[in-house]
């Protein structure tokens, strides 16, 4: 199961069976690259900021990491540690 | 794993100025990236700019920094470099910075082959002061000063650089973040000059008056658009029609002007020592 808490205000964690992924609202723009460039649609906005809506189905591909431009998403397991 | 950026941002100066969308923040990512990957002391560092959005990066990272003059950050990198040569410098600037204000210190930092290392966040306008057309602004294409259409051809910044003397020269993109990640690496670990030409974004200015569509829509369009300098061999001059080459255009050794300029100093020495 999924489970979703908020850690020192600013980062919003979420984690599934060792994966995390980690969101920094105050730094995120809502520009959805991220949630474009998801191959597995894991990532939404609401309310102008992203949110994760799947994390089951990340494949920790780091398309979303590498090219968010505001630092503001951080995928972090013990899957595939490549860089795309 | 995620990358710890931490490591390399002053504290507290996040969320950056750059629009929703603004690939630059890509790019400076990509710098830090290649700076962890060549293992760069912080202190013995300079990260130097110009002005332009792109020239607000260095204030966000934590290594020795100088934000100059529109246009100058070359100069100022070249007296930096000369004063000590053990020092790593590089240079981060706009289009509108580098190759029309700084045009001229950009081939004149390419015929020295100064060890620094040029780093063109190339987004095809003047982003800060609200979209004119930029020495890479496409034939054309609209900005604010450009109401008709560009009537200017742009500058190929590999080619231009090549033409001037540089010795280390590619084009990335900011779809291509890891390999634009090694080619930054490469020109920083080249000794001479070395200019990588980052395609970026400005979807406030450029994208949303050439009806560009959304920011990723403009990311998207550098993975359909552009060949790798490998793959590209293998095509006809029809399917290259319209491409932009991405890749390592030149990699050459040649003299470096700092130990070029320490030989002559030993000469002058040398003869007034000899009387
Ligand atoms: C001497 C001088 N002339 C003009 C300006 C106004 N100016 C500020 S930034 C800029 C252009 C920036 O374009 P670019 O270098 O492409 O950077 P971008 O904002 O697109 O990242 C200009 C013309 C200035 N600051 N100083
Ligand atoms: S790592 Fe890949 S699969 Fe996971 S959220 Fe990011 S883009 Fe989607
Ligand atoms: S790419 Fe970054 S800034 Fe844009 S919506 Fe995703 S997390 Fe937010
Ligand atoms: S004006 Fe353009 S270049 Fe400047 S921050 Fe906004 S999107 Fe980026
Ligand atoms: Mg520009």
């Amino acid at each position: 199961m999924s489970a979703v808490k908020a850690l020192k205000e600013e980062r919003v964690v979420a984690e599934h069976e060792g994966r995390q992924i980690t969101i920094i609202p105050r730094y995120c723009k809502g520009c959805e690259i991220c949630v474009k460039l998801c191959p597995q649609s894991v990532l939404e906005i609401k309310d102008f900021k992203v949110h994760v809506a799947r994390i089951q189905d990340c494949t920790e591909c780091m398309l979303c990491e590498i090219r968010c431009p505001d630092f503001a998403i951080e995928i972090a397991g013990k899957g595939k540690k490549g860089k795309s | 794993m995620a990358f710890n950026y931490d490591k390399y941002m002053r504290p507290g100066k996040l969320p950056h100025i750059w629009c929703p969308g603004c690939a630059h923040g890509i790019v400076m990512k990509s710098i830090i990236r290649a700076l962890d990957r060549v293992g760069l002391d912080k202190d013995r560092t300079v990260i130097v700019s110009g002005i332009g959005c792109a020239s607000r990066m260095p204030g966000y990272v934590d290594f020795n920094t100088l934000h100059t003059t529109h246009g100058r950050s070359l100069a100022f990198a070249t007296g930096v470099k000369m004063a000590d040569p053990s020092l790593n410098v590089i240079c981060v600037a706009g289009d509108g910075d580098s190759l029309a204000i700084g045009g001229n210190h950009f081939i004149h930092a390419c015929r020295r082959n100064i060890d620094i290392t040029m780093i063109v966040f190339n987004n095809n306008i003047y982003g800060m002061t609200g979209g004119q057309f930029s020495p890479t602004t496409p034939h054309g294409k609209l900005a604010s000063t450009t109401p008709y259409g560009n009537p200017d051809y742009a500058f190929d910044v590999a080619e231009l650089s090549m033409g001037a003397g540089a010795t280390y020269v590619s084009r990335g993109t900011v779809y291509h973040a890891i390999p634009l990640e090694r080619q930054i690496a490469d020109g920083i670990t080249h000794k001479g000059f070395s200019v990588i030409d980052a395609l970026c974004t400005c979807p406030t200015t450029y994208g949303r008056r050439n009806k560009l569509g959304s920011p990723i829509d403009m990311i998207l369009w550098f993975k359909d658009n552009t060949v790798g300098l490998k793959a590209a061999q293998k095509l006809s001059p029809e399917e290259l029609e319209g491409k932009i080459l991405t890749g390592v255009f030149r990699n050459d050794i040649k003299p470096e002007y700092c130990e070029e300029y320490q030989k002559i100093i030993e000469m002058a020495q040398g003869a007034v020592a000899g009387g």
